[in-house]
């Protein structure tokens, strides 16, 4: 079960942190190295040939990409430690629709509010809020997603916290203002360790957008 | 156990087609009700408030959206004729491929009714090389689920599709040259009398072909 485990990854990327954070609730010991995304390393381009992507999960030489399936199969095979997939048949059915929810919606429409302006991007901040809202209506009073502990939905969301901070300076708007239950449920995710030391600095985040948006040239 | 099984589908739909399939490769009794997607009855707007789409499997009242998620957890609920493999990491391997099919594959196809030209023959090298990637995953096997058929082998359906269509419109996106397991794989589950039900009936083709060209985003609504 345990043996060799490398994660390819690259510091800013929120689905890189779902396997950090999956991994270190488990305390799974693994070997983490950075990818440089303008020059990948042989092994990602070998690991990962049909999409080139961040982040990969490398166990016991085989490769898992895809950070859904490798929060899944972290689970699968470390089932005895710290279970993030609901038992229940159902309870899981309805985990992975907001995850696929989430893989659908947050990531592009978080995107399009650091890289538009005007009407695209009062689009762009509209739907998210309103995206954060249905996700808060799915935690109603629980304390996580999971219920009592971390669970797969918590993982998947609560690294575009991370991202926060960029979209709303870039969006000129404040998420807690609109979605206060959101904020206080990543707070009390920020308070586990395995979140805290999974996500970067917000402020390093920021920077790090503003340094695309100047290649890119966007304004 | 008192079983209750309602799918709300639509007949053009290769997603509502997907779950259609695995119910019948498990052998489970189901109401199926034909969608409108014009005018979408009030019990799938109350099952599915999230997207408003087919296809929802209802399990004794208990709404499961999205194909993939209600494939999973019909397998899990079902356990007769298993879609997914048992080992931890060949069922990451069909989940890669199954998410490959849907989220890079799919869309390139529904790109190429919208093309002409030098940008039609561009996505056909596109759809050429992710045709690759399947062909080269049927290495040594039967099916993609190894020697029976599986998860992947459900998601990898639009393959059938994509032949059917092609011989109608002939415009062979999908060559036997190239594509030689692809092509087997095919004829061998076109023997299958589950598959051939869930296929759109030979009638209604055409209209199918007119109606995915004029919905690229998704056939299912």
């Amino acid at each position: 079960m345990a043996g060799e485990l490398v994660l390819l990854d690259f510091w800013p990327s929120p689905f890189g942190m779902r396997s950090r954070i999956a991994l270190a609730e488990k305390g799974i010991p693994y070997e983490y190295r950075e990818e440089d995304l303008r020059n990948k390393s042989d092994l990602l381009l070998q690991m990962n040939p049909v999409h080139k992507k961040i982040p990969v999960l490398i166990h016991n030489g085989k490769p898992v990409c895809e950070s859904v399936i490798q929060v899944q199969y972290i689970d699968e095979v470390w089932h005895d430690k710290a279970p993030l997939i609901p038992s229940d048949p159902y309870q899981r059915a309805v985990a992975r629709f907001w995850v696929d929810f989430i893989d659908k919606k947050i990531y592009e429409l978080g995107s399009k509010i650091w890289k538009t302006k005007g009407e695209e991007q009062a689009n762009a901040k509209k739907e998210f809020i309103e995206c954060l809202k249905l996700l808060e209506g799915e935690l109603g009073d629980k304390t996580y997603f999971g219920g009592e502990s971390l669970g797969y939905v918590d993982v998947a969301l609560v690294p575009f916290y991370s991202w926060f901070y960029a979209y709303e300076k870039c969006g000129d708007f404040s998420i807690e203002a609109e979605c206060p239950k959101m904020i206080a449920w990543v707070k009390r995710c920020m308070q586990k360790e395995s979140v805290a030391k999974s996500l970067p600095d917000q402020e390093k985040v920021y920077e790090f957008i503003l340094q695309l948006k100047k290649i890119f040239g966007i304004e | 156990m008192g079983e209750e099984v309602k799918l709300h589908g639509m007949w053009a739909s290769p997603f509502s087609r997907r779950v259609e399939l695995a119910l019948k490769l498990k052998a489970i009794p189901y109401q199926y009700i034909e969608e409108d997607l014009s005018n979408k009855t009030p019990s799938l707007l109350r099952y599915n408030p999230v997207h408003k789409k087919v296809p929802v499997l209802v399990h004794n009242d208990k709404p499961v959206a999205e194909s993939m998620v209600i494939i999973e957890y019909m397998d899990e609920t079902w356990e007769n004729n298993p879609f997914l493999p048992r080992d931890p990491y060949e069922r990451a391997m069909a989940r890669f491929y199954a998410k490959f099919i849907d989220d890079k594959l799919l869309p390139t196809l529904a790109k190429l009714g919208q093309t002409a030209g030098k940008e039609k023959e561009e996505t056909i090298e596109e759809i050429h090389e992710q045709l690759k990637v399947l062909e080269d995953e049927l290495k040594g096997k039967q099916f993609f689920g190894g020697q029976r058929i599986g998860y992947l082998d459900i998601v990898a359906m639009i393959l059938v599709w994509l032949h059917l269509t092609g011989s109608i419109t002939g415009q062979k996106v999908l060559s036997t040259e190239k594509f030689p397991l692809i092509y087997e794989w095919i004829e061998r589950v076109m023997k299958m009398e589950v598959v051939n039900e869930c296929l759109i009936p030979e009638e209604k083709r055409q209209d199918w072909i007119q109606l995915a060209q004029r919905a690229p985003k998704s056939a299912s609504n």
